[in-house]
């Protein structure tokens, strides 16, 4: 069921990565990655297909290998809250490259829509201000999701994070690749690195 | 920070040869768990950009963040202590998936002359659980042996993409002394 003042999770992630240059974008387990495939495929998107809590890490380890980069993670509520601790890790490296956006519709939408604890006690937004992500954002609004995109290419200022609430409807799956292999060096080979 | 039994007098030198192996590879982020068989590295990995220490919350942290490293050109390393293995065993997946170099240096807890029997569960199964995860243990018991494991250890990570996991035993760190 989708309510009116929700924003669409696809009309978030393809305003995100819009006018993307040259962002490096990973995608959390569940719908987030199929998002970004939605938004359409490029060799800068990490598609994560497991590895569930991981999607910020992989950022984090992202942002500091290039920090003149802007490096972006979109995932979701579930994602988030089981790699919590990571934000905390990056409040105290603090990458000035890195943006991470949180779709949360307030459910696990792909094991059947059960409630997750943004639905009703546990505020991101908070918890990654209180982790020294000082520019931590609360986003209702499409033109908050259009400043969000455009401060993700000020590397200078980062991290920064976005708690993006999205409806909770459930959208035909638009499947990237799933072969990690590929979508890890078609990244490296992109960024000039050489196959070892 | 604790005291160790059975180490030497003076304060032990393998940390040094340690982390003279990861300058030579090249090694950027050291993701670590705190644990006092690993502080004098941390120390040195601190102190030493471009290398860059990153405290984590919990172990798996570092697996992931070994991962986006890589994709971004850098070498990495995990140190923690045996009680963390248990919190990588899902993020371990990611290794084969990716295949991206990983090396982890685990000092044991739960062996020679442990005190405390609540490090005894994870550290019996702490090379179990590396090598059912598809990552290769090598072990390091006393310091003259250390360079050579390191050597052989980061070269076949690095070079052979081959997970690897160096477990420097309690022997080799001392076990941790209880005063009250």
């Amino acid at each position: 069921m989708s309510k009116a003042n929700l924003l669409d999770r696809r009309q978030v992630v393809s305003t995100l990565l819009a006018n993307r240059k040259d962002v490096v974008a990973i995608g959390g387990l569940g719908a987030s990655t199929n998002d970004m495939r939605a938004a359409g495929d490029h060799a800068r998107n990490f598609y994560l297909w497991g590895g569930m809590g991981g999607a910020a890490m992989i950022g984090l380890g992202l942002a500091l290998a290039q920090p003149k980069l802007p490096v972006l993670v979109i995932t979701g509520d579930g994602e988030m809250l089981m790699g919590m601790g990571s934000l905390a890790t990056i409040g105290l490296q603090k990458p000035s490259n890195l943006s991470i956006a949180v779709l949360d519709n307030e459910a696990y939408g792909e094991t059947g829509g059960q409630t997750s604890h943004t639905s009703a006690a546990a505020d991101l937004v908070g918890v990654a201000k209180a982790c020294g992500i000082q520019d931590s954002r609360a986003v209702t609004t499409m033109a908050e999701v259009e400043a969000f995109a455009k401060a993700v290419h000020d590397v200078s200022a980062g991290p920064r994070f976005a708690n993006v609430k999205i409806d909770s409807a459930s959208l035909e799956r638009i499947l990237p690749t799933r072969d990690g292999t590929y979508i890890l060096n078609r990244i490296r080979g992109d960024l000039g690195f050489q196959p070892i | 920070m604790h005291a160790r039994a059975d180490a030497p007098d003076t304060a032990p030198n393998w940390p040094d040869d340690i982390f003279a192996t990861l300058q030579r590879f090249d090694v950027r982020q050291v993701p670590y768990v705190p644990d006092a068989g690993h502080a004098k590295l941390i120390n040195r990995v601190l102190a030493s950009p471009p290398m860059r220490g990153i405290p984590l919350t919990t172990e798996e942290e570092g697996v992931a963040l070994l991962a986006g490293a890589w994709a971004g050109g850098q070498r990495g390393v995990l140190l923690m202590q045996s009680s963390g293995v248990g919190n990588c065993i899902n993020m371990l997946s990611l290794i084969p998936i990716l295949r991206f170099p990983f090396l982890t240096l685990v000092t044991m807890r739960g062996e020679w002359g442990e005190f405390n029997p609540w490090q005894v569960p994870m550290g019996s199964t702490t090379q179990g659980v590396f090598e059912l995860s598809g990552v290769k243990v090598l072990r390091a018991s006393n310091a003259a042996e250390v360079p050579a494991v390191l050597e052989a250890a980061a070269s076949q990570a690095y070079n052979a993409l081959t997970p690897t996991a160096v477990l420097l035993s309690q022997r080799l760190i001392g076990a941790k002394v209880f005063t009250k």
